[in-house]
């Protein structure tokens, strides 16, 4: 049997979450096939075809699936799915929009948002905010999975798979796109950045958090935030890093006027370097950060990049 | 339009969580139990829809045990109308999944012929992100998830999702199911007298066999264990000192 892994793009460039998919397929056993799934996608299954230990990449290049629809993209892979025991989508927003659905179309339940593979039927995944790891045995014979990105690393290039073109099936036509509104930024995206630096509330603004991203475009990092920046609108809600944000794991993680509540931790406590900046010495997040630093964050911050 | 608000009973998302020594689960005895909060904000949503005249009944259900009645009497005193309780077991460790929940919503859904279902997008426990797509899957339905701002206009509903890149707006056909996202709204407390009043509220219990659903877990969890504990490091006394650990002793910058 085989691994179906559906990309994740934007129909012009592949994600690193897929490269990061395969890396857990590999220990599913079988044949790795990646789907991409888009409009005008072509230029990403290319991509795709290069990704180490990829057997073939299927393309389904139309308007249908330019805009991560979950009903159209679940019925194309639910129409895919008979050759496959393994289909697995990112912990990512497109992800985990499709992919439950196709495991409801296919009468299993879903393996959300694994940390390891223990073996083709197994997995690890984390509960309770991180509190916890289960491990889970899936016992039916399809076994659909969503891949948490920052537990797994990124497999190489090198491969040279074949691209097969695939027809659209039909479209329910239950919903259509309207509008994205994106915020571009040539900064590195945020789970896949080296270093990433996130305020908190403590920022107080919008204004004030320019301070940080002048830290970031020195060092080259991503920009994340606490739920409550967010809310608050300091910053956009793709900033949010969390249990219910993004998962990172960067080699270095700064966080400045963030008092590491657990749901904030659960999307950045496994980052190698943890560096906290808090007035408060008491604040959760020292018992977890590597190197704090107790002081005003608008003394701080203006300092660290000065120092940079 | 009747909506439909599916509520889950969970683990208090300020209890610091401890896993069983014997591996089989996380020790939920005496702990304290609350409203899954993505709930708490669809909950908020149905009666802000019916305060703008959108809806006309606001019907929770909640999947569980017997207890799952105060988390369906909280969501009464908010302002919905009416509770569904369904006990599916006798033991709140045994956490119903995901497609066994969608199931029994179908089966609900089909009886009380809502408009619209508002699920969480998440719930905070086994932290699954699936009932709303797999619900939406077996009904057939148009699904919208992850929503920050839903507007309805005749037979669509206009919906701001929150994505990875920002935000998407998506038209659906209704009948629609959307699962809430943290910035949708703030929900409200329940008043004093609102609670005595949601006391007198009518609340239906049923069992999954009512509906025809085995709910018996498809997942074998082998064990749960503690994630490796992160050690506190040092403080630093200035930015300087920080500047050159991270350059010499850490090596990342
Ligand atoms: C269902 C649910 C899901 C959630 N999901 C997430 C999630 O995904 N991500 C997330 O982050 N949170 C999440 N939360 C929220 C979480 O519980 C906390 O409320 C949130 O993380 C707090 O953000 P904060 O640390 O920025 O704010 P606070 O807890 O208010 O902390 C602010 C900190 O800034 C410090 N500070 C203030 N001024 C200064 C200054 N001038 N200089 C230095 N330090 C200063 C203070 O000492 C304090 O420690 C969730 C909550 C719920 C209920
Ligand atoms: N046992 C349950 N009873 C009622 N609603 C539930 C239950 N389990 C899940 N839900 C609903 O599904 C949402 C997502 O849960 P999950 O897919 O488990 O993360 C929750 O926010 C609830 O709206």
């Amino acid at each position: 049997m085989a691994v179906l892994i559906l990309a994740d793009h934007d129909n012009e460039t592949l994600n690193d979450q897929t490269a990061k998919s395969v890396t857990a397929a590999k220990a599913m056993g079988g044949d790795i096939h990646i789907l991409c799934a888009g409009s005008g996608c072509s230029g990403v299954a290319a991509q795709a075809a290069k990704l180490d230990g990829v057997a073939k990449v299927l393309c389904a290049s139309d308007d249908a699936y330019g805009h991560d629809l979950a009903e159209p993209l679940a019925d194309l892979i639910v129409s895919l799915a008979g050759d496959y025991e393994h289909l697995v989508g990112g912990a990512t927003t497109t992800g985990k929009n499709v992919m439950p659905r196709v495991a409801a179309l296919l009468d299993t339940n879903m393996i959300s948002d694994i940390s390891a593979v223990e073996s083709p039927d197994t997995f690890e995944r984390p509960i309770y905010a991180g509190n916890a790891m289960a491990v889970v045995k899936c016992g039916d014979p399809k076994k659909v999975i969503t891949v948490r990105g920052a537990s797994f690393d990124a497999t190489g290039e090198g491969g040279s798979a074949a691209v097969e073109e695939i027809a659209a099936v039909a479209n329910p036509g239950l919903s259509e796109w309207v509008e994205d509104k994106v915020i571009s930024s040539d900064r590195p995206e945020l789970t896949s950045a080296k270093i990433v630096i996130s305020g908190g509330r403590g920022m107080g603004s919008k204004e004030n958090f320019e301070i940080i991203d002048k830290v970031a475009d020195k060092l080259g990092a991503a920009v994340g935030a606490s739920r409550a920046a967010v809310d608050s609108g300091y910053a956009p809600n793709d900033y949010q890093v969390g249990q219910t944000g993004k998962v990172v794991a960067p080699d270095l993680y700064i966080a400045v006027g963030i008092s590491g509540a657990i749901q904030h931790l659960a999307g950045m406590k496994d980052s190698k370097v943890i560096v906290a900046i808090n007035k408060d010495e008491e604040a959760p997040i020292f018992q977890v950060a590597d190197y704090g630093l107790v002081a005003d964050l608008f003394d701080a911050v203006p300092k660290l990049e000065a120092a940079l | 339009m009747k909506v439909l608000v599916p509520v889950k009973r969970v683990i208090d998302y300020n209890v610091k969580v401890r896993v069983k020594a014997d591996q089989s689960g996380v020790d939920l005895a005496n702990v304290k139990m609350s409203m899954n909060p993505f709930d708490e904000i669809s909950v908020e949503q149905a009666i802000r829809m019916k305060e703008a005249g959108q809806v006309e009944e606001i019907v929770v259900v909640s999947i569980g045990v017997t207890k799952n009645q105060e988390t369906l009497r909280t969501a009464l005193a908010m302002g919905a109308d009416r509770a569904i309780l369904v006990e599916a077991t006798d033991n709140a460790e045994n956490d119903i999944e995901p497609l066994a929940v969608a199931k029994i919503l179908k089966g609900i859904v089909e009886e009380e012929q809502p408009g619209l279902v508002l699920l969480g997008k998440q719930a905070i426990d086994n932290d699954a992100n699936a009932t709303g797509q797999m619900l939406s899957a077996l009904l057939g339905w148009s699904q919208a998830t992850f929503a920050s701002k839903v507007e309805i206009e005749g037979d669509k509903a206009t919906v701001t999702r929150e994505v990875d890149g920002g935000l998407q707006v998506i038209k659906v056909n209704m009948p629609a199911i959307v699962t809430v996202d943290l910035r949708l709204n703030e929900p409200r407390y329940a008043s004093l007298p609102n609670i005595m009043k949601a006391k007198k509220k009518p609340m239906d219990t049923k069992t999954p066999a009512d509906y025809g659903v085995d709910v018996t877990p498809r997942l074998v969890t082998v064990k749960v264990t503690e994630p490796p504990a992160r050690q506190a490091g040092v403080i630093v006394g200035s930015v300087e000192e920080l500047v050159d650990k991270l350059k010499n002793e850490a090596g990342v910058i």
